[in-house]
């Protein structure tokens, strides 16, 4: 009896598990496998590479530098700081109808949204209509939380206070005339931060909300006066103002600013002359920073980025070339697998 | 009165170095009335840590002062005071979960610690106070107090033995749970003591506590009214030891002498060094190569910084402006702030949670070495015992095994072969034919019975029965003589005794610490001469005429491993005092006359040569004076405190001289199974087998031919005392000859080695064995002169590690532990692993890196003192070759994949502080830098450090060469090292500037809309969590459900957690940063598109790798299925009717 029960005591598991000896897959890696999954995987990515490389190419890209370094350029007059609301035209032209629908982005360069400091300075709380948070903003915006007479900034933070400003309106210049391309300034901003994120206060009129705070030291205008004419795009739910608080990744950036959908511009825009009145506000020169505006249109795959397809097609053929260098090695050698 | 007090006081100031004072049962003696009693420790015993108020601090402190763990806290307390960029709660979640992890496991192991604590202390025991018989808690006994113990209990605190219930004022123990050996010793009453315990006055003067189990020395001062103190020596055999039991005795009273943590049990337990593997050796390495990349990454960070600032605007762009407390700091507080920020942010290239889960890996891995069933031995039913989980992957490393010879080489059961008697052989058979169980195998013919005269055997076989320690296991009723039987270790009589006299009792066994001793008795059974046990004093023996024959035993002269020899000195009816002496053949020839010696030295040698272990027994007759100058000489040593060893040393020495030599004993001891399979595998596996006993030469010769490690042409290569003495001169220049030849042999005209193949492969026809001997040893290491000595050394070290077994013969228990030592430290610091079974092996095993006990017959020390303890030695060859080899390819992997992983994890992070103004913008969410090391990648590893086996064991243990493909640290060392750090920059580049080129144009959604910094660090992010993932399914050979499980689980953790994490408006974040970043990812077919491809991309290479390696190097731990083939088809191809 004794002994049974020390030798049942002692005696280890009898299990897969304890015997290491669970069922197991053990995978080879055989020229067999790898030589006809490179040849897949190089002809599959070389497929999409090509895909990409030609949808790449359809789009049509206009890139227009409006800064004003440069004496020529139409915006010369505005580069100096000095000039308050200053307004230059930028002309240009286009050859082929550019299809639709258009994008029309502003860009900055070396501007850098992703600062630590800057990318911290901003109150998710304010901006999501916490009205506490719009007596005492945090301190995470210092030094843009308060005014000299310390009154609270709505919204507060580096980010807010330094919105993109400048205006752009299009003109198509049909027979020496100026006609006016409608712009469409919604669905610029992601679906969750206009719907979710982002909440203006629930107080009616909004101008109640901002009592005893004062606007960003920058804007011209406190947040309730961000579009006057559409309150689903005033306050903090302005379009504009969350492309511009969805900061970017790399200090050459660009943001989406309106779209061209409308009417007769839904199909794109025909060729002809263009004019392009901007109101310079935004001061980019005092860090060397540059201004411009895109035009794009899009495909399944975003805008025009050429990286991808060509990505594609070299990791595609290099798969290719490496099934091909591996057969030849494998036939010179004749390795065991292969018999 | 006040000088006798100083006095007192002073005498006892110097004695307490060196001994204690004690009252038995607290009664001063009458001219002790000044005594003030000493203050002892309680018999509380404590082997827990913490308590309940200091376990927090306690263990706070003792697990911060590990360098990570403080490295980690360094970084958490950076973070809460300086201005970083990210949150505090990024390093202090995982440094406060691996805290908690580590206090949770420690606290459960002090709790359990408690328990078994609590119910030492908490057992009842019986205190004789006054006469009375008092119960009291074991934790309240006080040194002084005399004990009542009853039969099977177990012993409260080390006792003096005072009264036994027994007729012969012995008691029987076993040390079981000590040692582990379960015979019963006999433990012996202080002599002359008062029967009456309530009127004995006495004081104990004894050592101060030591914690060795066998040395005890004391004495005994009775005062008697009226009478001169008489004074007793007090030895190991009147001590009773806690944690032993009593056996065989109905009760004892005992007084306490060491309590609580002074028992020598408690004292044993006390510190055991740490070992420290070679692989930890290489994390500390690497870890500090990290440290570098760390602070120069934030070096280089901090300086670019302040270059890019000095650029006017871009310090303080309008749209950035500084605060007013920022504009006030100093220059170069902020650098330094700002560096301490880079640290920081980098701060995740050295993995926290590395040190957790190589920690969990060697604790859960060990597991399976003690289920493995393999290594069940049903004859003990045990199985492997681990006792540290710490060195598992170093049982991979093993470069050279130093084994002992008996026990472990064989096995120790030992069985009389034959003996010599006057220069006779004497073998017996199991033949009935000769009743008297001698038969003539040689010689001349027909000498059939007493060849060497009848005086001579009885002679002969009387010493045989007396010269021992054995004990006759007593079994009083038979049923219980049953159970016991089974139950302990007790070599039977069973089949062999009854064909020839039928023994007195059915049942009898008999009780040795050493088989060989039991095989002598039993032999001389055989012929004849039966041992009947003890009566008190007196030794009974049952002659061939079926007399019984007492002899009254008066001394017992122990073996002890120096002297190599045992004696007894007995008194005949006839009142001949006799001394017996038993011992080896170099031990005993010296001191009998040497007339007799050629003809007895022919046959040992030849025993010798055989394999079997020789004994020479001698006698002599001692008379009345010779007897009372012995009797006086012993009682003195006996008695004395101080150096008891040596006096009793010298006086053996001097009473065992001028005897005649009787004859010798053979014993075989057989090898233990599959010795010789495992020593090949061991070769063939490139390690050095060194065999170090005490045996003799000739003896473990032949074991090492046995064994297959010294083959048919191995051409030996000996420096023993016969050699030194060949050449007639002086042995110092005769060494000095031999080492310079033998070297020159060995080493420099043997053909270059190539590295990795070992001598025993390439080259079988230059084999070499080397033999060396424990006084030759003793020369090489202690050479006269400074500078010779380590010339020697340098050239014995040279030979051995060209010859393929080195076997030392002759050798002491400190000299093995020497030689491991010697190895241990010789050029590139070879990995050692030892093993033995015996008391004699404990220092080796300490010693060697590793230290293997076998759980044989010669006690458990060895077993407690190993790192791994194994049944038999056959179960080493799994041990090291599936288990070792597995082990450590599972932490070597580990390592490096966890510093591959967690490199590519940060420097996309470090790349990034280019393109964000060096401003410590961190890439990722402070989730992600969180969760990266304890959820997305943890897992898979640990899974993969558990199960892998990139080859599967029966491969493994069929293919012992495949050892060798890890030897010397083979995947740690810088190579691979560099190979990993390359794959981690290769694919950190790989992944940020992939993700860098694609934002070229962030537009990125079909809808036109942009991606921002989030965004970025997502997609780079997902890049990396799959990458390192698939990075180790491309690893894992070994898929086992588990693996399955946790790769494909941890992958779609991550996907489940990024939507859940960016899904929903987190009350308690201050930024929303996620907020559907991940999904809204998802919805752009770019960002798939370059996921996939950057995950494609960067296992590439590793794909091409393991393709192309493959079919070159046998090393490429590849060998499977295919390769097994071919060596299949090989065989074929040469007409081999081998068939897989």
């Amino acid at each position: 009896m004794v002994k049974d029960e020390k030798e049942i005591a002692n005696r280890p598991d009898n299990t897969a598990f304890t015997q290491q000896r669970l069922p197991a897959w053990q995978p080879m890696l055989s020229a067999g496998i790898v030589i006809p999954g490179f040849v897949l995987i190089g002809l599959a990515f070389i497929g999409i590479g090509v895909a990409l490389f030609v949808t790449s190419r359809s789009i049509t890209v206009l890139e227009i530098d409006y800064t004003g370094i440069e004496k020529d350029s139409a915006c010369f007059k505005c580069s100096n700081a000095d000039v308050k609301n200053c307004v230059c035209n930028l002309v240009f032209s286009i050859d082929s109808l550019f299809e639709g629908p258009v994008f029309f982005y502003y860009g900055l360069s070396n501007y850098f949204q992703n600062y630590r400091k800057y990318a911290a300075s901003r109150d998710d709380e304010q901006l999501s209509g916490d009205l506490d948070a719009f007596t005492a903003p945090s301190d995470r915006c210092s030094p843009y939380d308060y005014n000299s007479n310390d009154k609270p900034i709505v919204p507060c933070g580096a980010i807010a206070n330094s919105m993109f400003n400048d205006t752009f309106v299009l003109y198509r210049v049909v027979n020496g005339a100026n006609k006016l391309v409608p712009l469409d300034g919604k669905g610029i901003a992601w679906w969750t931060d206009y719907n979710v994120k982002f909440r203006n206060p629930s107080v009616t009129p909004l101008k109640n909300a901002f009592n005893n705070t004062v606007k960003p030291i920058f804007w011209p205008n406190p947040a309730y006066q961000l579009d006057t004419s559409d309150p689903a795009n005033n306050g903090f739910i302005n379009q504009d103002f969350l492309v511009w608080m969805r900061r970017a990744a790399l200090p050459d950036f660009r943001k989406l600013y309106r779209r061209i959908t409308d009417g007769e511009y839904a199909k794109g825009l025909p060729a002809g002359n263009y004019s392009l009145t901007i109101a310079y506000n935004y001061p980019v020169q005092s860090f060397d920073g540059r201004k411009k505006v895109v035009f794009s249109n899009v495909s399944w795959m975003g805008g025009k980025n050429e990286f991808l397809g060509i990505a594609y097609l070299v990791v595609g053929s290099l798969c290719v070339l490496m099934s091909i260098v591996m057969l030849i090695v494998y036939a010179k050698f004749k390795f065991p697998e292969e018999d | 009165m006040l000088r006798r007090t100083l006095n007192r006081w002073l005498g006892r100031d110097e004695r307490r170095v060196d001994s204690r004072s004690i009252c038995v049962g607290h009664r001063s003696s009458s001219n002790n009335e000044a005594f003030i009693p000493p203050k002892f420790c309680d018999n509380r015993i404590v082997s827990s840590k913490y308590t309940v108020w200091n376990f927090l601090p306690k263990n706070l402190f003792e697990q911060f002062r590990r360098i990570a763990n403080f490295y980690f806290l360094i970084i958490f307390l950076v973070q809460v005071i300086v201005d970083t960029p990210t949150s505090p709660v990024t390093s202090g979640l995982p440094l406060f979960f691996v805290i908690t992890v580590t206090a949770i496991k420690q606290g459960y192991e002090d709790w359990l610690r408690h328990k078994a604590d609590n119910e030492v202390n908490k057992y009842p025991v019986t205190v004789l106070e006054q006469g009375r018989r008092v119960r009291k808690e074991s934790e309240k006994i006080k040194v002084g107090d005399v004990l009542e113990v009853d039969e099977d209990e177990t012993f409260p605190c080390d006792l003096i033995l005072l009264q036994s219930s027994r007729d012969d004022d012995t008691c029987f123990v076993t040390t079981a749970s000590l040692d582990g050996e379960s015979n019963h010793k006999t433990h012996y009453t202080v002599p002359d003591t008062e029967k009456d315990l309530e009127s004995l006055n006495a004081t104990i003067e004894c050592e101060q506590p030591q914690p060795d189990l066998y040395k005890f020395v004391g004495r005994m001062h009775i005062y008697k009214a009226d009478q001169e103190p008489a004074v007793r020596s007090l030895g190991p055999e009147n001590l009773l030891l806690k944690g032993s039991t009593l056996k065989n005795t109905q009760t004892i009273c005992g007084v306490a002498i060491y309590t609580g943590m002074e028992t020598k049990m408690a004292l044993n337990y006390q510190g055991k060094s740490q070992k420290r593997s070679a692989v930890e050796k290489s994390i500390n390495a690497f870890l500090l190569v990290y440290l570098c990349i760390l602070v120069s990454k934030a070096l280089v960070c901090t300086t670019l910084k302040y270059v890019w600032q000095n650029k006017p605007g871009q310090d303080e762009p309008w749209y950035n402006e500084k605060t007013q407390r920022e504009k006030d700091t100093n220059l170069y507080l902020k650098m330094f702030t700002d560096f301490l920020s880079f640290m920081v942010l980098f701060n995740f290239i050295i993995p926290v949670s590395m040190y957790v889960t190589v920690e969990m890996q060697k604790f859960l891995g060990s597991f399976f070495i003690t289920w493995d069933k393999d290594f069940f031995d049903p004859e003990i039913k045990e199985g492997a015992l681990v006792n540290t989980s710490d060195l598992n992957e170093e049982l991979g490393q093993v470069e050279y095994v130093f084994t002992d010879k008996t026990g472990t080489l064989t096995q120790n059961n030992m069985e009389f072969i034959e003996c010599c008697i006057d220069g006779f052989q004497y073998k017996y058979q199991d033949a009935g034919t000769d009743l008297d169980g001698f038969c003539v195998t040689d010689g001349p013919a027909n000498k059939v019975q007493h060849k060497a005269g009848r005086e001579k055997e009885e002679l002969f076989l009387r010493a045989l029965c007396l010269c021992h320690t054995v004990q006759v296991k007593e079994s009083p009723e038979q049923g219980q003589g049953q159970r016991d039987g089974l139950m302990d270790q007790v070599d039977g009589l069973g089949v062999d005794g009854k064909g020839l006299h039928p023994p007195p009792q059915e049942q009898r066994g008999f009780i040795a610490s050493s088989p060989d001793e039991v095989a002598l008795v039993k032999g001389a059974m055989r012929y004849g001469f039966t041992f009947l046990g003890f009566e008190s004093k007196t030794m009974k023996i049952l002659t061939r005429d079926n007399d019984v024959e007492r002899y009254e035993l008066l001394h017992v002269l122990n073996f002890d491993p120096v002297r190599r020899r045992m004696s007894v000195i007995v008194r005949s009816k006839s009142g001949d005092t006799l001394l017996f002496c038993k011992g080896a053949d170099s031990s005993i020839f010296p001191r009998v006359r040497q007339e007799e010696v050629e003809r007895i030295r022919m046959n040992v040698e030849r025993n010798a040569t055989e394999g079997y272990r020789t004994l020479c027994v001698a006698y002599k007759y001692l008379n009345a004076e010779e007897y009372a100058q012995a009797d006086a000489g012993l009682r003195e040593a006996r008695l004395a405190l101080q150096d008891r060893e040596e006096k009793l040393m010298a006086v053996y020495n001097q009473v065992e001289t001028g005897m005649s030599l009787i004859g010798a004993t053979a014993v075989e001891d057989r090898l233990q199974e599959e010795a010789a399979e495992t020593m090949e595998a061991l070769q063939g596996a490139g390690m050095k087998v060194w065999v170090l006993t005490g045996d003799k030469m000739e003896t473990a010769k032949s074991t090492c031919y046995a064994c297959r490690l010294f083959q048919r042409n191995t051409e030996l290569l000996e420096l023993t005392v016969r050699t030194l003495e060949d050449g007639g001169r002086r042995r110092e220049e005769r060494l000095h000859e031999l080492l310079v030849e033998y070297h020159k042999k060995a080493v420099q005209d043997a053909p270059p080695v190539k590295a990795g193949v070992t001598r025993a492969w390439s080259s079988a026809n230059h084999d070499y064995g080397f033999i060396i001997d424990g006084a030759t040893l003793s020369m090489v290491l202690n050479s006269s002169s400074e500078s010779n000595s380590s010339r020697y050394k340098n050239l014995f070290l040279q030979i051995c590690q060209n010859c393929t077994s080195v076997l030392c013969c002759r050798m002491a228990p400190l000299q093995k532990a020497q030689i491991v030592k010697m190895v241990k430290n010789s050029k590139g610091s070879p990995i050692t692993l030892s093993i033995g079974d015996g008391a004699n092996d404990v220092s080796m095993i300490l010693e060697a890196h590793v230290g293997i006990g076998i759980k044989g017959k010669e006690g458990r020390q060895a077993v407690r003192n190993s790192d791994y303890a194994i049944p038999k030695l056959k179960h080493l060859k799994k041990l090291l070759l599936a288990h070792g080899h597995l082990y450590y390819v599972r932490i070597a992997h580990l390592v490096q994949y966890f510093f591959y992983k967690n490199l590519c994890f940060i420097l996309p992070q470090f790349l990034y502080q280019f393109f964000c103004g060096y401003s410590q913008q961190p890439l990722y969410d402070a989730a992600y830098l969180t969760m990266y090391n304890i959820c997305f990648t943890s897992m898979p590893i640990l899974a993969y450090s558990l199960l892998e086996q990139h080859i599967c064991m029966e491969v493994l243990l069929d293919n012992a060469t495949l050892y060798r493909g890890i030897a010397k640290n083979g995947m740690l060392r810088w190579g691979p090292f560099f190979y990993w750090t390359l794959l981690g920059v290769f694919h950190g580049l790989l992944f940020f500037f992939g993700v860098r080129y694609l934002f070229g144009n962030p537009a990125l959604q079909d809808n036109g809309q942009v991606f921002g910094n989030w965004s970025y660090g997502t997609i780079v992010f997902t890049v990396l969590v799959f990458t390192v993932t698939l990075k180790l399914a491309l690893d894992t050979r070994h898929w086992t459900w588990i693996n399955h499980f946790v790769i494909w689980g941890s992958l779609a953790f991550y996907v489940f957690f990024s939507f859940f994490w960016g899904g929903i408006i987190w009350p308690f974040l201050k930024q929303q940063r996620l907020y559907f970043v991940f999904a809204n990812m998802l919805s752009s077919v770019s960002a798939w598109l370059v996921i996939i491809l950057l995950i494609l991309l960067s296992l590439l290479p590793e794909i091409l790798l393991v393709v192309f390696r493959k079919p070159r190097g046998p090393h490429a731990g590849q060998l499977s299925q295919e390769g097994l083939l071919q060596t299949a088809r090989l065989h074929l191809s040469h007409h081999l009717p081998i068939s897989t």
